[in-house]
């Protein structure tokens, strides 16, 4: 995949569940390297377009492209290769409840590499002291606070450090100071990967700092989309309507950090890694 | 919501449609069925074999049912032998109250009374834990992480159902006759003797063989049926909950209707 095309296209994708149309053609372009936040109200649409760009629904009709190859033409098993690359984190966490929240943090890790006990030992305890839960390790899903949950969960997609990361709302439900720790995460995997996230959220301080793109879906339609600062001041009613209820005043939005822009980041990595990713 | 959702036209097609309704899905049903059936034949072969996951699917249905299965099982015989003994008194022909109750034991009480109690107490078991994880997404989650749910969580509790109901039927079979041999000869006082030479003579290798084939498909049925409901439950705790009674009571239906195909193809009666 050349560094200039899209890695993650959506193609007038529609989805229906029985009789009803849940999205009515969404088309997106993702840049590798790039950050996507969507946000839209509840029920728009976000989860389930989301799960399609890791294959986990079918379109109705439409395609997904990822690095130019339709997802949907892929056999099980090409999916499962193609697979090792993405990320996911659950809007509902999604831990395995039977193991500790170290075996689920190693599990991507002892499931797809052949790394030592010892080395999944450090990586996972790395991972989770990032996050700030390393004192969980041994305790199970049940036993942590949804916040704490939400964390372990963050951990596990990041230990592989995939190429495509999706967070359905990963910080709803953490306090505000969390909050920007897993927004410093998800910059730090773009800077050092050259990751390509998609990120929904309802938190629109962390969606104008992080977002090279903003995209806002509302009933399975996406009605603006750009750089944030574009979106913001879009004139579509709806859209404003959002923001204003939002509780933050456009104007006061701004970028605190400073960003390498995503076509750099994502020449460099193509310059030290030509074919994808090092396998771990 | 929008306007997809208008109220449908009754016509004739819809009518027709709700006539057979009951059929089609029975149809659709055993097509599930053998998809998943056929889906999980294929990864069971694919490595990577996952050893502890098997074994604590073995745990799970097998050794924690011993318990539960040998008490049934005595019982199940200490009743019988009762019966028994008061049926056939009537002819005087107590001295075969041995060698009938090993008789059916072993063709019909030790397999579907196991694979049902496998149903109710493993079966929900795994309809409850599949239905959870795929109503917190953690199906999904496996998937994303490139493995296989059907490969790491069908196959080992199918295989596991497969293994051990035989398994626990001979032991409820075991259990049934010591059961009938304590109310008999302790408690109604036949022969001893006579009691075991007739379970020598009326019980043919046949008669056990039955029961071990019976017990191998209802063991693959029920916790194949388990599976298909937790699987594929939807809507959230309530759908895990009507996932779980549906799992046992088709589970248990489907012993019956299987026990009675297993037996006319197995008995020479005519
Ligand atoms: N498997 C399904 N079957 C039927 N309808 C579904 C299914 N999955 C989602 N829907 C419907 O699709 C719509 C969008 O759901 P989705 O979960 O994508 O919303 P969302 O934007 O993520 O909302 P939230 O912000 O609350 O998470 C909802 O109305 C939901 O009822
Ligand atoms: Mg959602």
């Amino acid at each position: 995949m050349s560094p200039a095309a899209p890695h993650v296209v959506v193609d007038r994708l529609v989805k229906r569940y029985g009789e009803r149309t849940v999205l009515h053609g969404v088309d997106l372009t993702i840049n590798r390297a790039e950050t996507l936040v969507i946000i839209g109200g509840s029920g728009a649409g976000k989860s389930t377009l989301v799960r399609h760009l890791i294959a986990l629904e079918r379109p109705t009709s439409g395609r997904i492209l990822i690095g130019g190859t339709d997802i949907a033409s892929l056999s099980d098993v090409e999916l499962a290769v193609a697979r090792r690359r993405f990320g996911m984190v659950f809007q509902k966490y999604a831990l395995f409840d039977s193991m500790t929240c170290f075996e689920n943090v190693a599990f991507p890790l002892r499931e797809q590499t052949r790394l030592k006990e010892k080395e999944v030992r450090e990586r996972v305890l790395a991972k989770l002291r990032d996050l700030g839960v390393e004192h969980a390790a041994q305790l199970t899903p049940a036993q942590i606070s949804g916040g704490m949950a939400k964390r372990v969960g963050i951990a596990r997609a990041l230990v592989l450090e995939p190429e495509l990361l999706i967070y359905d709302e990963p910080t709803s439900g953490l306090d505000p100071v969390t909050s920007r720790t897993v927004d410093d995460l998800i910059e730090e995997m773009r800077e050092r990967f050259a990751v390509t996230s998609v990120i929904i959220t309802h938190d629109m301080v962390s969606a104008f700092d992080i977002a090279d793109q903003l995209a806002m879906l509302i009933k399975g339609r996406v009605v603006a989309q750009g750089p944030p600062g574009e979106v913001l001041t879009s004139a579509h009613e709806d859209v404003q309507r959002f923001i204003r209820s939002s509780g933050v005043e456009a104007s006061r939005l701004e970028k605190r950090r400073r960003r390498t822009p995503a076509a750099e980041l994502a020449a460099r990595f193509a310059a030290e890694a030509p074919v994808g990713h090092p396998p771990p | 919501m929008s306007d997809e959702e208008a109220p449908r036209e009754p016509s004739w097609k819809s009518l027709l449609r709700g006539v057979f309704a009951p059929a089609t899905d029975a149809l659709t049903e055993i097509g599930t069925l053998a998809d998943l059936a056929g889906r999980s034949l294929l990864w069971a072969f694919r490595p990577p074999y996952r050893g502890q996951v098997f074994l604590a699917q073995l745990e799970f249905v097998g050794v924690q049912s011993v318990f539960l299965v040998g008490l049934v099982g005595l019982f199940t015989g200490m009743v019988f032998a009762v019966q028994t003994v008061y049926g056939f008194r009537r002819f005087g022909a107590e001295n075969l109250v041995g060698g009938v109750v090993a008789l059916s034991l072993s063709r019909e009480m030790a397999p579907v009374l196991t694979a049902i109690m496998v149903a109710a107490r493993a079966g929900s078991g795994m309809a409850a834990e599949l239905g959870n994880m795929r109503s917190s997404e953690q199906i999904d989650a496996l998937e994303t992480m490139a493995v296989s749910p059907i490969q790491y969580l069908l196959v080992p509790r199918i295989v596991a159902g497969t293994v051990m109901v035989p398994v626990l039927a001979l032991l409820f079979f075991l259990v049934g006759v010591g059961g009938a041999w304590i109310v008999g000869v302790q408690g109604l006082a036949l022969d001893p003797g006579v009691f075991a030479d007739k379970i020598r003579t009326l019980l043919k290798p046949d008669d056990l063989l039955q029961g071990l084939i019976k017990a191998v498909v209802f063991g693959f049925a029920v916790s194949l049926i388990a599976c298909r409901h937790g699987f594929y439950a939807s809507g959230g705790a309530v759908g895990v909950g009507q996932a779980t009674t549906r799992a046992v009571v088709w589970a248990v239906v489907g012993v019956f209707v299987l026990d009675y195909a297993l037996t006319t193809v197995l008995t020479p009666v005519a």
